[in-house]
């Protein structure tokens, strides 16, 4: 079937009453994003749905793309042809036979926009119905739940044919929920935490703190491409990273071991906390989940949240890690976060960290430290960087190997 | 250009030295560094070995790298006498082993241990029996070359590797330079066999690699002791250009190789055929099965062998004497000798090597060319 466009039916939007046309602006804006290499393609996006022309690109390419993009329900590929009942009656036969096999059922199902258009919409059922019935006797027609249905609109510039619907994304479209900074470290969950945050419409910054020398080049590599996979979501997104030795080094030094590890996460909530402000964030989400290690008790997660009041959300706080792990492997994260690099979490892990650390000692032992000082220097050492979905990091060296073997 | 000379070497593959190059600058770090360019470098020989394995159907750290045939041939075969001393000092093998074997097992009789060189009939295969007759409790190691580099002749290996399964301690030791690509591996491979050795050169890969198989739970002590290179087997900093440009070669060799056994095939038959024709020819390889596709040993009565190189060389055409190894040498052809073909005419023996570059248009004109060396040579006489 040769179609020339792509229908997308809005997920959450249409109950967003008022907001309605900054969603569609901001849909409007990502699924441009996603297609920017199909520079033919015309997208016109109208109050109950979105019309992308294709112009002679493939639809299946297209549609691929649409398949990350949030705030889509489903979408349809369609093709218009002229609005003459001899040739609406013959692509309509062409789709149905494209999919039917013995036993299945059809319905034809038609609406106008076009009210001047000669036949109104039972005549065009029956006509329809009736030729393809003659084409394929042996097919029954179906009304409730039909395993193959045509569907009919008769527009102005045309008559538009369609018969599958893809699930699309779902969610809100990234960017109408605002602004948050993720604390990206390399690990299973964050990435996931990012995911989950992008689907509720949320622009994610990405905060990863690295510690060279104890980190190597590859774990922050790793942290990049985790990124560019993410990127798909949103079209591109900002890669900060923030210099951590100086804080790591100087805790190490003057925080006894059992608040080592509370202390230096404070350290990064603060971080992330000034970043996230001054690049007009209103949240900070990450990954942490409740009990799964010992900076993640709900003693932990209260005297690391002491340093903050923007709210913190934690998307995969109460999963389990086999959920977290199942969505990490559908959005294609896994592979890269069990990859074995040191990351900035476990380089200072002390033997045996507090499960039960209190806000006041916490307070405590940091107030013989420098924090202002530590927290000036560390921002003014932050690099930010695009990452887009075709961008490559650890990888890039991969792909070079493979293709000189 | 015609080059019939396959057996002795081939000439590397353009991308293959591509690829040496290209390693040879962007990953030239010590795979043992520790920085990013030892990472890198680890990586793309983790990734070459990982690529050889898959090909030849083992696990990846049954493949360890060597300078070539000549190594693995010593390393298996000293690395189990040393090894394996306090258990015996009988070696098995044949007496049509390429030199890098016959040679490496006349070394250990110098040192004391015992070797019972299996004959060969007249076609140039050993007969299976003989190894289990010559089986001691003594033994330990049985070497067999697959494809006999003179002649071509397959020997039976899946047979011996049948006897040798009631005596699991012997290692069993399989030559397998000539078989790369020539569609043999189902003929030839048997769980039973404990190393095979490859070398990179025959197969357009980068001269001074190669490497050998040794199954998982087999030991052979190291010839080259160092810094602990492939699992502390055989020490020296890796070759990492001319090991991924093999592995890239291995790839390129075997990925087409049934079409293309077929043709070299076909063009060994066409000259067999041919060869029927002249009165004063005599053709020692076969076309049965028992032969490898690509070889084909043949003689003209009469005119010595290095005469007719240099005959087919002044038209462009390149073959050789029986092995490379040994034609420099003016010594007679070891397999041919164990074939019992009267020395006079084992003399006067060539051997045609070809390969997945070679032509039937090129076959067509190698026959132009023999007939008229041919007709020369019998004025002559």
């Amino acid at each position: 079937m040769n179609y020339t466009e792509i229908m997308i039916r809005y997920g959450e939007l249409s109950t967003k009453g008022k907001n309605r046309r900054s969603f569609i602006d901001r849909l409007h804006g990502n699924v441009a994003k996603v297609l920017q290499n199909f520079p033919q393609l015309r997208i016109h996006p109208k109050r109950d749905r979105m019309h992308i022309n294709l112009n002679g690109a493939d639809a299946q390419d297209v549609m691929k793309r649409l398949q990350v993009v949030f705030g889509i329900q489903n979408y349809s590929p369609s093709i218009r042809i002229a609005k003459d009942l001899e040739e609406i009656k013959k692509t309509a036969l062409q789709m149905v036979q494209e999919q039917y096999q013995e036993g299945k059922t059809f319905k034809i199902s038609t609406k106008r926009a076009d009210h001047d258009f000669i036949y109104d919409t039972n005549q065009i059922n029956l006509a329809v119905g009736d030729y393809v019935s003659d084409h394929l006797p042996e097919i029954k027609a179906e009304m409730r739940h039909p395993d193959i249905k045509i569907q009919i609109e008769i527009r102005f510039d045309g008559a538009y044919l369609s018969s599958q619907t893809y699930q699309g994304a779902g969610g809100l479209p990234v960017g109408t929920a605002g602004k948050a900074g993720l604390m990206l470290s390399g690990g299973i969950d964050s990435p996931v935490a990012g995911y989950l945050a992008m689907k509720r419409g949320v622009e994610v910054e990405m905060i990863h703190f690295y510690s060279p020398p104890y980190t190597s080049e590859h774990a922050l590599q790793k942290a990049q491409d985790l990124t560019v996979k993410l990127a798909k979501y949103a079209g591109h997104i900002q890669f900060i990273q923030v210099p951590f030795t100086e804080i790591q080094e100087t805790i190490k030094q003057q925080v006894p071991e059992g608040y080592l590890m509370t202390v230096q996460r404070r350290f990064m909530l603060r971080l992330t906390d000034l970043i996230t402000k001054k690049r007009g964030g209103l949240a900070i989400f990450n990954g942490e989940s409740v009990g799964q290690v010992a900076s993640q008790t709900l003693e932990s997660m209260a005297a690391i949240n002491d340093v903050t009041n923007t709210p913190i959300i934690r998307p995969v706080a109460t999963m389990d890690k086999t959920e977290i792990i199942k969505i990490a492997e559908e959005i294609d994260t896994f592979d890269l976060s069990i990859k074995p690099f040191e990351d900035c979490c476990t380089i200072f892990a002390p033997t045996r960290p507090k499960t039960k650390p209190t806000i006041a000692k916490a307070r405590e032992y940091e107030s013989q430290l420098d924090v202002d000082g530590l927290i000036e220097h560390a921002l003014s050492g932050i690099k930010v960087m695009n990452i887009t979905p075709f961008d490559h990091f650890l990888e890039q060296e991969n792909q070079e190997i493979e293709s000189l073997l | 250009m015609i080059y019939f000379d396959n057996s002795a070497t081939t000439l590397i593959e353009p991308t293959v030295l591509k690829t040496y190059q290209k390693v040879s600058q962007d990953f030239f770090g010590n795979p043992s560094s520790l920085h990013h360019l030892g990472d890198q470098a680890q990586q793309i020989l983790n990734s070459a070995r990982q690529q050889i394995a898959q090909i030849i159907n083992c696990q990846t750290d049954e493949i360890y790298f060597t300078s070539g045939g000549s190594e693995g041939d010593n390393w298996v075969i000293k690395g189990t006498a040393l090894e394996k001393r306090q258990f015996g000092n009988h070696i098995i093998t044949t007496n049509v082993e390429h030199p890098a074997v016959s040679n490496a097992v006349h070394q250990l009789e110098k040192l004391g241990f015992e070797v019972t060189y299996v004959p060969v009939d007249k076609s140039g295969h050993i007969n299976p029996q003989d190894v289990q007759a010559a089986i001691r409790p003594e033994t330990i190691l049985v070497s067999i070359m697959a494809v006999n580099n003179e002649v071509g002749a397959i020997q039976p290996i899946k047979s011996v590797a049948k006897i040798l399964q009631d005596y699991p301690n012997i290692h069993f030791h399989v030559d397998a330079v000539q078989t790369v690509g020539k569609d043999l591996a189902a003929q030839i491979q048997d769980p039973r066999i404990d190393f095979m050795t490859f070398s990179g050169h025959k197969f357009h890969g980068p001269r001074g690699v190669g490497f050998i198989y040794a199954k998982n739970g087999r030991r052979i002590a190291p010839l080259i002791n160092g810094g602990g290179q492939e699992d502390n087997r055989r020490s020296g900093t890796e070759n990492t250009p001319a090991i991924v440009a093999m592995a890239r070669a291995l790839r390129l060799a075997t990925q087409d190789q049934v079409a293309q056994a077929k043709l070299q095939n076909h063009l060994r038959q066409m000259l067999y055929q041919h060869l029927q024709n002249l009165d004063n020819a005599v053709v020692f390889s076969q076309l049965d099965t028992s032969f490898a596709p690509h070889i084909l040993c043949f003689a003209l009565r009469g005119v010595r062998g290095e005469t007719i190189v240099h005959a087919f060389e002044q038209e462009d055409i390149y073959i050789s004497t029986t092995s490379a190894c040994s034609s420099r040498k003016g010594v007679e052809p070891i397999t041919l000798a164990a074939m019992h073909v009267p020395d006079q005419l084992a003399t006067s023996a060539v051997r045609v090597s070809l390969d997945a570059n070679n032509t039937i248009s090129e076959m067509q004109q190698f026959i132009k060319a023999l007939d008229k060396i041919y007709q020369h040579f019998q004025v002559l006489n």
